[in-house]
């Protein structure tokens, strides 16, 4: 049955392995040992500095509001993004007014349509929505302008206050579709039979959705949440685009944009790999209660 | 025979169940409680409402496409006087639009072909056979969908810059690849053990070498698997900013992101704004419409990862 085994794994195995480890596990162990030097780039030694840099990170004013940032971020973005996403896969799976177990007609339509911005690259969307955000000839502008609220127009990415909303509106528009369809298949995983117990029990649409569909789907909603965590931590593309140098003031610098400001245009590469350090210790942090959450089932047996 | 009772009666529940979804209009008081049909109506507008909030931004990009650069400056709601195809011309050959469209075809083609293959072969073999360290290996490659990518730039930029790769498609193509891997595997390790390994049995019986069974038997029942993978990483690596913003350091060799970024990072009062929204739409429509052929394998796609 092994005849040939041992040649197939090493076949198989050569080639792959050996890019994995020159580009992947290679950078990230060394990532790990540049933190701890005062490295600037491009001079050949490397002067140990043992955790000096982590040390000036406590006392860095800018680390502190990018952590900030993304720490608002993080709570922000998935609270408003799973609050539409639930809302809007109970409505196109639960809220036909007929038969519970039924969506709204036009389902299938609205989940296609929702979908759409979040299959865009996000450069795309960044870029689209500089042209949305644009003072002069933005959609947001013109647009408040034609219903006669132009008193609320804005400078959106050049405001300090409102920039990061901005942003955080941009990441919620994209990423709600993804989760529309990710609750509605969850909620499709759920026995017709339980709805239609709770119909006989004479449960109305709005309780079955809180005492049933909700509660059934508190795992599914965890993982969004970390999911969503972890990717607000890294939204690098969309505020390097919409924000190259951290937004007016400083308003919407990101942990993942310092660093490459950081390395890139300041030479502090031994600086920078330690923000990387700290921000992957908070995404390993998030992946960790991803896999804790994931690996407990409900209680609600089906 | 087709009129009798029977053949029509399966039918039924279904009619009757759109008729009441159609809310104020419905004819069957007896299945809708009250206030039903407003709760419908309402139901309806707001779910109207985000229909157009993720379509409108889309449409007037296309529309704005069209427009000549004093038009762009007028009402945005406003369709274009004469639609100027000669925009998207402009954003192909003199915005670069079009050289960023190849090299992006060449590297993301290149990259894909190449991880499918390095990915299922490693997964393959993971799923199928045990050795010492097999259980290290796959680890070490889960392992790397934890960390952020950012983390792995500055060192990633010097070794590929030793390796003589920086700004080379040779040099994206493996990037690319080396981290589109631990998805990869990931997922073709659990689909490879789910195939069933009768039919490559029988084979090696025969005498068919291991490498002929995973080429002739297992790759071809692996499709769908394959299918879903390629698709998740097609988008990703269409969509990738960072490594080439790190990485792909020659402006001749960028990607359709990273000149894009570029391009309207360079915008001023004087800048030809119709070409860039002509760009934008060039680089959006091969993800659309790749979406509007397979919108429901890629829905499927995107989100089994996150459910499994």
């Amino acid at each position: 049955m092994n005849h040939g085994k041992t040649r197939i794994i090493l076949l198989f195995l050569a080639l792959p392995l050996t890019l994995y480890a020159v580009l992947v596990v290679s950078p990230y162990a060394q990532a790990f040992q540049i933190s701890l030097t005062s490295w600037s780039g491009f001079t050949a030694d490397k002067p140990f500095v043992g955790f000096d840099n982590f040390q000036r990170l406590l006392q860095d004013p800018e680390f502190w509001r990018a952590l900030a940032h993304n720490g608002l971020l993080l709570v922000v973005v998935p609270l408003v993004t799973i609050a539409l996403g639930l809302f809007f896969a109970a409505m196109l799976n639960v809220g036909g007014s007929g038969g519970k177990v039924a969506g709204v007609r036009g389902s299938a339509f609205y989940s296609r349509v929702y979908f759409l911005p979040h299959i865009l690259p996000v450069v795309i969307t960044a870029v689209l929505w500089q042209f949305i955000y644009n003072p002069q000839i933005g959609l947001l502008n013109g647009g408040l302008e034609a219903i006669g609220l132009g008193g609320l127009a804005h400078s959106w990415l050049g405001d300090p206050t409102v920039a990061l909303w901005a942003l955080i509106g941009v990441l919620v528009w994209a990423g709600v579709g993804f989760y529309v369809v990710l609750f509605s298949a969850a909620m499709q995983s759920i026995p017709k039979d339980i709805f239609e117990a709770a119909e006989l029990d004479g449960a109305g649409r709005f309780q079955t959705l809180t005492r049933i569909t909700l509660p059934l789907l508190r795992e599914t909603v965890q993982v969004a949440w970390i999911y969503l965590g972890i990717h607000a931590l890294d939204a690098f593309a969309l505020f390097m685009v919409l924000a190259p140098s951290g937004g007016p003031d400083n308003s919407t610098m990101v942990l993942s944009q310092y660093l490459y400001l950081s390395a890139f245009q300041k030479g502090n590469f031994g600086y920078a790999t330690a923000i990387g350090v700290l921000l992957s210790l908070l995404s390993l942090l998030m992946t960790a209660l991803t896999f804790g959450t994931s690996r407990k089932k409900t209680t609600i047996e089906f | 025979m087709t009129t009798s009772p029977q053949r029509t009666r399966p039918t039924a529940p279904l009619a009757e169940r759109s008729s009441s979804e159609a809310g104020p209009t419905t004819t069957s008081p007896h299945r809708t409680r009250p206030g039903a049909p407003l709760a419908t109506g309402v139901t309806h507008a707001l779910l109207a409402v985000w229909a157009l909030l993720s379509t409108v931004p889309l449409l007037w990009a296309l529309i704005s496409a069209f427009k000549d650069n004093s038009e762009l400056f007028g009402n945005p709601w406003q369709l274009p006087s004469t639609w100027h195809a000669d925009n998207f011309a402009r954003a192909w050959s003199k915005a670069s639009i079009g050289d960023f469209f190849v090299n992006t075809l060449i590297v993301v083609f290149g990259a894909l072909a190449l991880t499918m293959i390095l990915g299922s072969m490693v997964a393959y073999v993971l799923a199928r056979f045990t050795f010492p360290g097999s259980r290290l290996i796959y680890y070490t490659f889960v392992a790397g969908m934890a960390f952020p990518v950012v983390l792995a730039l500055v060192p990633l930029f010097f070794i590929v810059k030793n390796l003589g790769l920086l700004g080379s498609y040779e040099g994206m193509i493996l990037v690319y690849t080396a981290y589109a891997l631990p998805f990869t595997v990931f997922f073709l390790t659990s689909f490879f053990r789910t195939l069933p390994t009768a039919v490559a049995e029988a084979a090696l019986i025969d005498g068919a070498s291991q490498e002929a069974i995973f080429f002739r038997i297992m790759l071809p029942m692996a499709k769908p698997g394959l299918l879903s993978v390629g698709i998740f990483n097609f988008l990703g690596m269409w969509n990738q900013y960072l490594l080439p913003v790190a990485l792909n350091t020659d402006r001749d060799k960028y990607v359709l992101s990273q000149g894009l970024a570029s391009l309207s990072s360079q915008q001023g009062y004087e800048a030809d704004w119709s070409a860039l929204f002509a760009g934008l739409v060039i680089a959006a429509v091969p993800v659309i419409a790749l979406y509007l052929m397979l919108q429901r394998r890629i829905q499927a796609g995107l989100t089994v990862g996150m459910l499994k």
